[in-house]
């Protein structure tokens, strides 16, 4: 990598920290809970680099991480959507009530 | 290098992800945001598998299992966990995280040419650095996570555990970690890199086993901001721009949570990590100040008496609360009190729970109405205005010393400040202290009164008295 492609990179993190920053103070405090879960899971979206790993691999053992690597990452997103699913649907049904 | 096409679904996935987030400002347009999420992933992962020009079925059936199996793991674990142990659900998924980053740099230092990052032996300066940040932060959010799990589910002790030259100890391991990173990056040696892959995973350790159970919001909070910046240093080794995006937001949202959460104990992140509160250091004098005086305790007919009779209650619920189970009674007793046209408001410190907003949970689990349910800037004043404030497995988060004793541990932490209703009920199973080990004065006061047990019994009989008065 060279490093102007470097200093793109860091261009793409600094503005991404900044929406951040401004997205996630305007979270309402009673939903910190669940913004700790999908956070969580979307961060496993570093599958997508154990999938090339796995899908490239030329050793046998480099294939076994990565497919450890998918596993763990995937046991992260489906039980990180799934939880904060679920608590929000406790939030959502008594507005439904009223 | 990725081509640009798959880049751009990459960007549409990073944006998926902002609105997730962004979904998150109200509970009405949270689970909108959810869908978001879910489909920025799903996105990221079909656009990968179509990445690479040459593989084979077999690989491919690899992947798909991989994910599958997680999935069902993933899936099975998130529908069965009660919402008390959320804290350690999310505790062990930041662990995974972490563990994904370790392996997923083993692969890119082992075989560069998957990523297009170099060849064995000449893999780009850069590139070896970013790994072994990546790797670095992925071992200590796994290991660090680990320790937090096992607090929480009470596998470890949760009291803080020091030992002698703790701090020395975890410095020169610092020190060690950054040397061997840059033997690693001029040499590119697999042997520091695993050296110092092991080193973190026993600074995470001794980093987190000090910390005691009550500062585990901010040790979560902390965790989950790692494990974004795990993400993002495998992202830049990688020159992958979603991991990058979503490894800044996640690490800016865990940042953000450990500092409110800091905030709301008046504690620098520094005294979190390195010290912990002085337990034990006031506590001998002010008990033995308060050993003459007199509590008044009352039985659950006096406040179902007095609650019924009250124009506006508050209620205040802390963690005891949460681990006597006592949350459905509350919300049975709020119900009862509202049908005999009484104001019931609830009133949550953010720290009143083991994660931030832990207690909101709790509470909607509960059925009850989140319009119902107060931060604590937003029901401070009220409690001047309230007949009855209802504090169950609370303590420490109403101790009035934290504003005027500036000897005490707690001292600076915002409170509730319900000693200015009309009437203070305490819910507690004994008069013992809170996590801080220093006694609240309130319990003293005039208009406060004792209702000793169990946080669930003694509601559900609260509840009983008030059906048949």
């Amino acid at each position: 990598m060279n490093s102007e492609s470097f200093v793109i990179l860091l261009t793409i993190f600094v503005l991404a920290g900044f929406v951040g920053y401004y997205v996630i103070w305007k979270v309402t405090p009673a939903l910190h809970s669940p913004l700790m879960a999908v956070t969580n899971a979307i961060s496993s979206v570093i599958v997508v680099s154990a999938i090339i790993a796995l899908l490239k691999a030329e050793t046998a053992w480099i294939e076994a991480v990565a497919f450890i690597a998918i596993l763990i990452a995937s046991v992260n997103i489906f039980g990180g959507f799934i939880v904060t699913k679920r608590m929000l649907t406790m939030f959502k049904k008594k507005e439904k009530k009223l | 290098m990725i081509s640009s096409c798959f880049l751009f679904f990459y960007l549409v996935a990073g944006v998926c992800f902002i609105l997730a987030l962004k979904g998150l400002s109200s509970p009405l347009s949270a689970t909108k945001g959810n869908v978001f999420g879910i489909a920025g992933m799903a996105l990221a992962i079909v656009t990968t598998l179509l990445i690479p020009e040459e593989s084979s079925f077999s690989r491919y059936a690899f992947v798909l299992l991989a994910i599958i199996g997680g999935g069902l793991i993933g899936a099975k674990i998130a529908r069965d966990i009660p919402m008390t142990a959320l804290p350690q659900l999310v505790a062990g998924f930041h662990s995974l995280v972490g563990m994904a980053a370790v392996l997923v740099a083993i692969t890119s230092l082992i075989e560069p040419q998957i990523f297009g990052i170099g060849v064995v032996g000449g893999i780009k300066t850069s590139s070896l650095f970013e790994m072994a940040f990546g790797a670095v932060i992925g071992a200590i959010t796994f290991s660090g996570s680990l320790i937090a799990f096992g607090k929480l589910q009470g596998l470890i002790a949760s009291k803080p555990f020091r030992f002698m030259l703790q701090h020395k100890l975890n410095a020169t391991l610092a020190a060690l970690i950054l040397a061997l990173v840059c033997f690693f990056v001029i040499f590119e040696s697999y042997t520091a890199f695993f050296i110092f892959v092991i080193l973190a995973f026993a600074l995470g350790f001794l980093l987190i086993m000090p910390i005691g159970g009550a500062d585990m919001p901010v040790v979560i909070s902390m965790l989950n901001s790692y494990s974004g910046f795990a993400a993002v240093g495998i992202g830049f080794t990688l020159g992958n721009t979603l991991l990058i995006i979503t490894g800044a937001l996640v690490g800016v949202s865990g940042a953000i949570l450990s500092y409110i959460m800091c905030k709301a104990m008046n504690r620098s992140i520094f005294n979190v990590i390195l010290g912990g509160v002085n337990i034990g250091s006031t506590n001998a004098s002010k008990s033995g100040q308060n050993e003459d005086k007199a509590v008044k305790i009352g039985s659950s007919e006096d406040a179902a008496f007095i609650m019924e009779n009250a124009a506006k209650v508050i209620i205040v619920p802390g963690y005891g609360m949460a681990v006597a189970g006592a949350q459905h009674a509350l919300s049975d007793m709020a119900n009862v009190l509202k049908a005999k046209g009484v104001e019931v408001k609830y009133a949550i410190h953010p720290v009143a729970g083991r994660m931030p907003g832990h207690m909101n949970v709790l509470l909607a689990e509960a059925n009850i109405p989140y319009e119902d349910v107060f931060e604590l800037e937003a029901i401070n004043g009220e409690f001047a205005t309230a007949d009855v404030a209802y504090v169950i497995g609370a303590n420490d988060v109403t101790n009035p010393l934290a504003k005027t004793d500036e000897k005490s541990p707690i001292f600076g932490m915002p409170i509730l400040e319900v000693g200015k209703a009309k009437t203070v009920f305490f819910v507690k199973r004994s008069m013992a202290t809170g996590y801080s080990g220093v006694e609240n004065p309130l319990f003293f006061a005039d208009n406060t009164i004792m209702l000793f047990g169990d946080a669930k019994k003694v509601t559900e009989e609260i509840v009983k008295d008030m059906e048949n008065s």
